[in-house]
């Protein structure tokens, strides 16, 4: 991973020195470990403070929408691929954007390397990696982990590792995965109303209303949420389960055809529900209706801003 | 307690299917009383908040129709309700609403025979899953 460090570095401080850009966004590494944030830069000073590893897994995409200014922005598969979508709706524009590609080997999840560190009462103090192994280090232990056993879910079902456009890669392209996305979805599909009615109502029942999964998300950028509407109020604003629910359903319904489960809103979630489960359903009845991967080609319509006369229509009487 | 009776909201485009309940009533067709109807401008103007709503607020069905394909008043609105209603449908269902609750259907302003049979239609899908259930805000006694 310290070669994509440095690569990105290169890149930067010759964009900056170019004057290509006016600004770049990419991670510095965080406070604590397994938590890098999003770094927004402009001089040539900062660029050490550049970084990037396997924790990184925010969407940068969610800081391009409705800016003026012309920004190099480092981008993994998925983000790209939001970037494509943003495009798409009008965003901001290819010209503004200087994409640093990043091939991608899927993000890694802090939650379960805490749940397996965790449960032996230990606290972390340093996480690094090496050779597909992460070394968990604490006050008195350190700790290989193998590092496929701790991608993100989205990570693990990722079919477009690698950026969709770029200006520029990192480093070589990495193999794409062949794997079934929706195991989980038609798992739930195969269950009765009842079951499914239960399956959602408790993934949701711990949610408090916080909104970091909405904030998280690069497609959220409307001036006004339904959330806050209040004349007339379409969701309830309580943590009753019924407002939640509403609240879980809208919000994954305004992804429909452009959720590219970059899996920002579950890694935000404070108290860890599995929003995609909402996202991902969607995202694949998009793909078999409408034969439409939110993303990958620029140029192309959204999928609700689009029909064919010959839509399927079996469900109007 | 009297018999319990389905409330079925009906969202239904001005230029088509509301004048096709219009035209039923004119005709004296016999129609099921359980339809509440709200006019909208275009099946495209029919937000998902609004049949969330419909079901949030008690109704035990919901159903929208518009004109035919093609037939659209403003041209296309109906085809981008289309494909929001397939999405729709399917991710309500998805979450445990029960199938027969929510409906669509194309009917023309000359259909009077056809909004009828549909109304009739929709009541008994929902007369046999009985009263709403899921995604119903239930008010809260403040002591
Ligand atoms: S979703 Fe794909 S591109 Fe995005 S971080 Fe995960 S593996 Fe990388
Ligand atoms: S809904 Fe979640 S996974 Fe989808 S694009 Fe937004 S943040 Fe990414
Ligand atoms: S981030 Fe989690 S708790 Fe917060 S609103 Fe979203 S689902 Fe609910």
């Amino acid at each position: 991973m310290f070669e994509y460090t440095e690569k990105i570095r290169e890149i930067v401080k010759r964009l900056l020195q170019d004057r290509v850009v006016d600004g770049v966004i990419g991670f510095r590494k965080g406070t604590v470990p397994m938590m890098n944030h999003p770094f927004f830069m402009k001089h040539i000073e900062q660029v050490p403070q550049l970084y990037w590893d396997s924790w990184c897994g925010v969407n940068l995409a969610n800081y391009l929408p409705k800016r003026q200014d012309k920004v190099a922005v480092v981008a993994k598969g998925c983000d790209s691929r939001s970037i494509v979508v943003l495009i798409a709706e009008n965003q901001i524009t290819r010209d503004q954007l200087y994409i640093i590609g990043i091939p991608c080997k899927g993000m890694l999840d802090r939650r379960k390397i805490y749940d397996t560190v965790r449960t032996r009462g230990r606290d972390i103090t340093d996480v690094m990696e090496r050779d597909g192994l992460i070394v968990v280090t604490g006050k008195d232990f350190s700790l290989g982990l193998d590092r496929n056993q701790y991608l993100q879910e989205n990570c693990a079902i990722c079919l477009h590792r690698n950026p969709v456009i770029y200006d520029e890669l990192v480093g070589e392209m990495v193999p794409e995965q062949e794997i079934d996305r929706y195991e989980d979805i038609r798992a739930i599909e195969s269950m009765s109303s009842e079951k499914r009615w239960e399956y959602f109502s408790k993934l949701t029942e711990p949610c408090i209303r916080c909104y970091a999964c909405r904030n998280a998300c690069p497609f959220c950028y409307c001036p006004q949420c339904f959330v806050d509407e209040s004349k007339p109020q379409w969701v309830g604003k309580t943590i009753d389960p019924t407002d939640t629910l509403t609240f879980h359903l809208l919000r994954a319904f305004h992804l429909a055809g452009r959720c590219t489960d970059c899996g920002s809103c579950e890694r935000a979630c404070p108290v860890g529900i599995r929003v995609r489960m909402f996202t991902k359903k969607l995202e694949k009845d998009v793909k078999e209706l409408y034969g439409y991967e939110a993303g990958v080609q620029l140029g192309e319509r959204p999928p609700l801003d689009t029909y064919r006369p010959e839509d399927p229509q079996d469900f109007i009487k | 307690m009297a018999q319990w009776e389905p409330k079925i909201i009906a969202l239904l485009c001005n230029w088509c299917s509301y004048g096709a309940a219009d035209l039923a009533g004119v005709s004296r067709l016999k129609q099921p009383p359980n339809i509440r109807i709200i006019r909208v401008p275009c099946s495209g103007r029919v937000n998902p908040k609004f049949i969330l709503a419909s079901l949030r607020k008690g109704a035990d069905g919901v159903w929208v129709s518009g004109c035919h394909p093609g037939d659209c008043h403003y041209i296309e609105g109906n085809y981008y309700a289309r494909r929001k209603f397939a999405l729709l449908k399917d991710f309500l269902e998805y979450v445990g609403i029960e199938p027969e609750r929510v409906h669509f259907s194309w009917i023309s302003s000359a259909e009077a025979t056809k909004f009828a049979k549909v109304a009739e239609e929709v009541v008994d899908a929902v007369r046999k899953v009985g009263p709403a259930r899921y995604l119903v805000k239930r008010e809260v006694e403040v002591e």
